[in-house]
């Protein structure tokens, strides 16, 4: 019925065939930049159908050369008149400054933004301790029910993935330490490693990142999306506190759960330790806890304890308080819940090294 | 109009006077819920068909069914002559790139600055347009969807909810298609903003030769555009002609909708405006301008 879109020159006059479609474009639009005439007429009246692109070219065309249009139907008339009524160049990309420019612009951004967060969170961690304050004075506005579901949430939920992720790193860690003891033949000093090493550091800290990536991301993208649909605010208006309702039991679970989790994690740590050393050592379990019993001080167990709830709480804080900062879109929420868990490992791991030299400073070696 | 019937008919393959959607026996299913039972809907040519329907009553699962994001229990659907259900995303290509869709949020994408999101369709389909051309073609479709030229560069997230409406719109016109797929094109603007963008679909189709499947809940939409209005409740399409044809209907529901206090007001308001002429494209691109700079 129809060719593609074709055109052909004579004396000036530019006529196009065809069909001036985009989906028959072609190579239609490179070969009209390599014209060899200035074209003084375009005739399109051979043309079967033509769209807005079809009809931009022509314009276009007309413009550059300051040519007159021929022969168009009533239809292509309009198409041609609404097209050129709309002929306003804009600009596709956004302005990118130079790259010395924009880098030194976002480690600035940077700076301002981890101050902000900085200030936020501490401005935070007073608004969540004067809420507290508030409910030990009023204990009955303690919310029970919203307190047992987030240790519920936080707590008994996580027990599968937490003990077995400790279970295993309590064989890998008996595993490499075997390895490398049984150089000096000393193989049985895995124990004093296993069981040091899983009360002391891992079980706690292993519990932190395992928490902070279940709960603490968890609590900044519910509380995101409260924020999103104006839950807050409703809440605001209606007089219940966002932090007694909200922060509050997230923060009294984490707190809780986490000294129960650590030392649920040292013990599966501990029995898969055990076990590598009962199968590959020919250790058995009787000698394993007689051992760990002599090896580890009653200290290393206060350790893993003392740290457990602190870091429960900063990972609940930084959870909480990303998720109240969310404002504007959904995407909001994923990049806060992501700097939920980062700030919340980070924080984590800093204070474990801070504890770990209080604590030799105090002389639990 | 008739020949804007023609023009609409006129691409190959010719098809006749079959209508461009044909939606027969369309049952969707959620779980125990159903949403469609046996839904019967043709879409003519050259025509702006308003869907309405409460709230619940699976409008947007229509379009979905029909624009292949939703997979239904049985039943057929044929766009353009070709069966859709069950086609291969790359069968389905062809038929794809003949139809635009604008969501209801304007579904940008959030990482592409408004113009190079109604680059996206050109780049795909036609990768060998070079980018002096595209710039253009995007230029212009922005003008066309009465932008700003200023809000070319930028990002979705620097946009008011009018404005990536009309973004996707741009987007959706990107490869003048011959069928446009619109869900609550009028849902959160301003009255003024509302009216301007019905002109601006108008004057699209007066121009274009488009065939409009419109989502709507607005009446004024309704009574301003709408070449037929097919009314979903119970399941199926109970209703599906004019708003007079309607009208003439002993439905409750229709009744109801169309009688209520704001069916009349617009009836009223649809009234006044009768004699208005249509607006020209860049009259209702000034007008919609206006008001998303506003």
């Amino acid at each position: 019925m129809s060719g593609p879109a074709e055109f052909s020159e004579q004396d000036g006059m530019l006529r196009f065939k065809g069909t001036l479609t985009l989906a028959r474009l072609g190579d239609l639009p490179q070969r009209l930049a390599q014209l060899s005439l200035v074209p003084q007429k375009i005739d399109v009246s051979e043309v079967d159908r033509m769209d807005t692109v079809g009809a931009w070219l022509v314009h276009r065309l007309a413009r550059e050369n300051d040519a007159k249009i021929e022969g168009a139907g009533a239809e292509e008339q309009r198409l041609i008149d609404q097209v050129s009524q709309v002929d306003t160049p804009a600009q596709i990309h956004a302005a990118q400054p130079a790259s010395f420019l924009r880098v030194l612009g976002e480690v600035g951004d940077a700076t301002i933004a981890a101050g902000r967060t900085l200030f936020g969170l501490v401005d935070f961690l007073g608004a969540s301790v004067i809420a507290a304050w508030q409910i030990v004075l009023h204990p009955g506005r303690l919310r029970g029910n919203a307190v047992t579901r987030q240790f519920e949430v936080v707590g008994i939920k996580a027990l599968g993935i937490i003990g077995l992720m400790s279970f295993l790193i309590g064989i890998v860690i008996a595993q490499q330490g075997a390895i490398q003891l049984r150089q000096f033949g000393a193989e049985v000093y895995t124990i004093n490693l296993v069981g040091r090493l899983t009360f002391r550091e891992l079980g706690v800290l292993m519990t932190a990142i395992m928490v902070a990536g279940r709960s603490g991301s968890a609590f900044a993208a519910q509380i995101g999306s409260m924020r999103l649909a104006e839950e807050v605010d409703a809440m605001r208006t209606i007089g219940v506190s966002p932090m007694e309702a909200l922060v509050l039991p997230r923060i009294t679970a984490a707190v809780a759960m986490m000294p129960l989790l650590a030392f649920y994690a040292a013990m599966l740590a501990l029995i898969g330790g055990g076990l590598f050393c009962w199968t590959s050592l020919d250790i058995p379990p009787v000698s394993f806890v007689a051992r760990i019993r002599e090896v580890v001080p009653i200290t290393d167990v206060w350790q893993g304890l003392i740290k457990a709830p602190v870091f429960g709480f900063i990972i609940a804080i930084a959870g909480c308080f990303q998720g109240m900062q969310v404002e504007g879109n959904a995407e909001e929420v994923g990049l806060r819940t992501t700097a939920a868990v980062v700030q919340s490992i980070f924080l984590v791991i800093v204070l474990d090294a801070f504890f770990a030299v209080f604590f030799a400073s105090i002389g639990w070696i | 109009m008739s020949e804007e019937r023609q023009r609409a008919q006129a691409p190959p393959p010719p098809r006749g006077t079959r209508p461009v959607i044909e939606v027969k026996g369309l049952t969707n299913r959620f779980g125990e819920q159903t949403v469609h039972e046996n839904l019967d809907l043709d879409v003519n040519a050259g025509e702006i068909l308003g869907v309405v329907g409460g709230s619940g009553t699976g409008k947007s699962v229509l379009m979905r069914s029909i624009i292949g994001l939703q997979k239904p229990v049985s039943g057929e659907v044929h766009v353009f002559g070709e069966q859709m259900i069950g086609r291969s995303s790359d069968e389905a290509k062809n038929v794809r790139r003949r139809w635009g869709v604008l969501f209801q949020g304007g579904a940008l994408f959030s990482t592409l600055t408004l113009a190079e999101n109604v680059e996206v369709p050109l780049r795909e389909y036609y990768p060998a347009l070079g980018e002096t051309l595209l710039d253009e073609i995007a230029s212009y479709k922005i003008a066309m969807s009465g932008l700003p030229t200023e809000s070319a560069p930028k990002y979705p997230s620097e946009l008011s909810g009018g404005m990536k409406k009309r973004a996707g719109l741009a987007r959706a016109l990107a490869l003048d298609p011959e069928l446009l797929f619109l869900d609550e094109p009028t849902a959160g603007l301003d009255p003024i903003g509302a009216a301007a963008f019905d002109d601006l679909i108008k004057s699209l189709k007066e121009t274009l030769g488009l065939t409009v499947f419109l989502i709507t809940h607005d009446l004024d939409t309704l009574y301003a555009i709408c070449d037929r209005v097919a009314v979903l409740a119970d399941k199926k399409v109970i209703a599906c002609g004019t708003i007079d044809e309607l009208l003439a209907l002993d439905h409750p529901w229709i009744q109801e909708y169309f009688n209520g206090p704001r069916g009349r007001v617009a009836a009223d308001a649809a009234e006044r405006n009768a004699d208005k002429p249509v607006p020209t494209m860049a009259q209702a691109a000034a007008l919609t301008g206006g008001e998303a700079e506003a």
